[in-house]
């Protein structure tokens, strides 16, 4: 384990990182925090003084995808920053010890830094029959994340599992998966939700706590404004497509091949909230949208069970089967209106007759009595 | 002589009966201007924005060639649309108090008992259980309640319509005008609604239209041509 007494800066320039690259890291997240330029040397002179806080990284019902999002940086240096911004003490994917040695270290931090350290935790908690759907070491999720989350200064749920259940949260949900907050009430935490969650709006989240010793502004949703607080669909560079009414109609048609709008492939950016479209991912290459798929809106809560199926438009209704989107049910309700309508108009033209023909008679009985 | 009241067919006897129109029957003014206005501006609304709404939904043009704006058009009309209808439902609720006694509120309160047995009378009327109904001069309490049910449609569509709009329209009146619903509902119930709004007020328009012929029909009372005259054809026996 690195020694947590340093600052940040030294332990990024004992891994070489130079200082030009760190004044660029700081600028970088001046910018994803949407800060001006003028807070770059406040936030260096934090990274540069204070020490790294601990930090534990739990992993519960996931895939750990948040940590690949975080380890695959194509360059080493921001996969360093990231993680050598905090000490991190405890990580079960990447961590050198085992066993008994490594739990210790998890319940040294608990112990001797209470309400001081950051638990940052992966993966949604069952709570179902007791919890025992998710067990690590013996221990239930529910059971460890309320030892750590419970004792730490601020709990960071990193990818939707953890904000909210996730995809394992998902109808039927057979483990009764819930986010960190739902399992564990009382606790101090931010939502960072995404699937994967994306490194920079973690790191940005941590540099903002060091350098103003709070947390960032959070939205209704605990998610920090900064990178939750504009819609994709608002910063979408294929939104001029959309104005202009070109639709990609199928997979691999020319509007498809064009850079067309993706919205008739099913895509949720009207709906999602994220900064996908301006930090992008993997170093800034790409995002889902820019390589051609759909938007499923994977940082929000309604994406599996109200928002799916991935690749339809019409809303989905929970409740009414898979196939059954507002649109059949509607086209049902007006069908069956259209039909009731029909018959009794038919209904009541054949009563109408009836009665024609009672007259007739009645009229033909009047005549023969006169 | 004549039994107007009645859903039975009687072509016979209604030549004789258009024949004394002008000596019996007496002109009697329902709809004033404003509700007369309102009503068709819903029309005409409601329509283009069920139109348009299904448009933004489920894109069934595609632009030919790229100076094209067709969606940017569709939701422009919506908009425009959804804020007449808006201006429309507020003159509707304005009348509701300063209209004469078929436009006020108390006619849409199927709070009395005489109001409840005509309700029943009409639920009956309608499923061929009851030869014969009174047709009030104004609403019967049954259409009544119709359109309360379709005001309480549009009312959903505005809540949810402005909480879409606040989406891309940020500030604190939007905030107020729909925003806060976030709070209570997730986007994509939300979403949800103002869609299924469309389909229920479609299935609406086609019951209104069918029941407002069946009734002209019947009667004789010139319901059709009162909405836009105003007047309607009140029989004196």
């Amino acid at each position: 384990m690195l020694k947590s007494k340093d600052t940040i800066f030294d332990g990024l320039y004992s891994f070489g990182v130079s200082r030009r690259n760190f004044i660029k890291f700081c600028a970088s997240m001046s910018a994803t925090l949407a800060l001006s330029s003028s807070a770059v040397p406040q936030i260096v002179e934090a990274l540069e003084k204070k020490k790294k806080p601990y930090a534990i990284w739990l992993h519960f019902q996931e895939c750990t995808g948040d940590t690949e999002s975080i380890l695959r940086a194509s360059k080493p240096s921001i996969a360093q920053i990231v993680l050598d911004i905090v000490s991190l003490e405890y990580h079960e994917t990447i961590m050198a010890g085992s066993g008994h040695a490594a739990e210790k270290a998890l319940h040294d931090v608990v112990k001797n830094q209470k309400a001081k350290y950051i638990a940052i935790v992966e993966g949604s908690i069952p709570i179902k029959d007791g919890g025992i759907y998710c067990t690590i070491g013996g221990r239930t999720a529910l059971d460890i994340a309320n030892e750590v989350c419970g004792n730490a200064f601020v709990t960071l749920n990193v990818g939707s599992c953890s904000c909210w259940g996730g995809v394992s949260s998902a109808k039927p949900n057979p483990t009764g998966a819930v986010g960190i907050a739902d399992a564990v009430s009382g606790i101090k935490y931010v939502n960072l939700p995404g699937c994967p969650v994306n490194a920079e709006n973690i790191t940005a989240t941590i540099v903002h706590y060091l350098t103003f010793g709070t947390l960032p502004v959070l939205d209704r949703h605990n998610r920090p404004l900064f990178a939750y607080g504009k819609r994709i669909h608002d910063n979408c560079e294929r939104r001029p497509h959309f104005d202009a009414g070109q639709f990609v109609r199928k997979w691999g048609d020319e509007g498809h091949r064009l850079g067309w709008c993706l919205y008739e492939l099913g895509c949720k950016g009207p709906m999602a909230y994220k900064n996908c479209p301006t930090i992008k991912w993997n170093e800034g290459i790409s995002y889902p949208i820019q390589a051609g798929h759909p938007c499923f809106a994977c940082a929000s809560n309604d994406s599996w069970d109200v928002f799916g199926p991935i690749y339809t438009r019409a809303p989905h209704v929970p409740g009414a089967g898979y196939q059954a989107t507002a649109d059949k049910i509607g086209a049902a309700v007006v069908a069956g209106t259209a039909a009731a309508v029909a018959t009794h108009a038919a209904i009541r033209t054949f009563l109408g007759y009836k009665q024609k023909e009672k007259f007739a008679k009645e009229k033909d009985e009047a005549d023969k009595i006169k | 002589m004549i039994n107007r009241g009645s859903y039975v067919w009687q072509p016979q006897k209604m030549d004789m009966f258009r024949k004394s129109r002008k000596a019996q029957d007496k002109r009697l003014y329902v709809w004033q201007l404003p509700i007369r206005l309102s009503h068709w501006l819903n029309i005409l609304c409601i329509t283009s924005l069920i139109i348009t709404g299904y448009y933004i939904s489920n894109p069934f043009m595609h632009a030919i060639s790229e100076d094209q704006s067709i969606m940017a058009m569709m939701r422009f009309i919506h908009f425009v649309s959804a804020h007449i209808l808006i201006a429309s439902a507020l003159i509707r609720i304005y009348w509701l108090f300063a209209g004469n006694k078929f436009a006020r509120l108390k006619e849409f309160l199927p709070f009395t008992a005489e109001k409840r047995k005509e309700v029943l009378c009409f639920i009956k009327f309608y499923a061929f259980l009851k030869k014969e109904v009174h047709h009030p001069i104004g609403h019967n309490a049954l259409a009544a309640i119709s359109y309360s049910f379709a005001y309480f449609m549009i009312f959903l569509a505005i809540l949810t319509g402005y909480a879409l709009y606040s989406e891309s329209h940020t500030g604190f009146f939007w905030y107020l005008a729909g925003g806060w619903v976030f709070g209570i509902l997730s986007d994509g119930t939300i979403r949800l609604i103002h869609h299924f709004v469309m389909w229920v007020l479609t299935a609406f328009l086609i019951v209104h239209v069918y029941i407002v012929w069946l009734n002209d029909n019947i009667e004789g009372n010139g319901l059709i041509s009162s909405i836009f005259t105003g007047y309607k054809i009140y029989h004196k026996d």
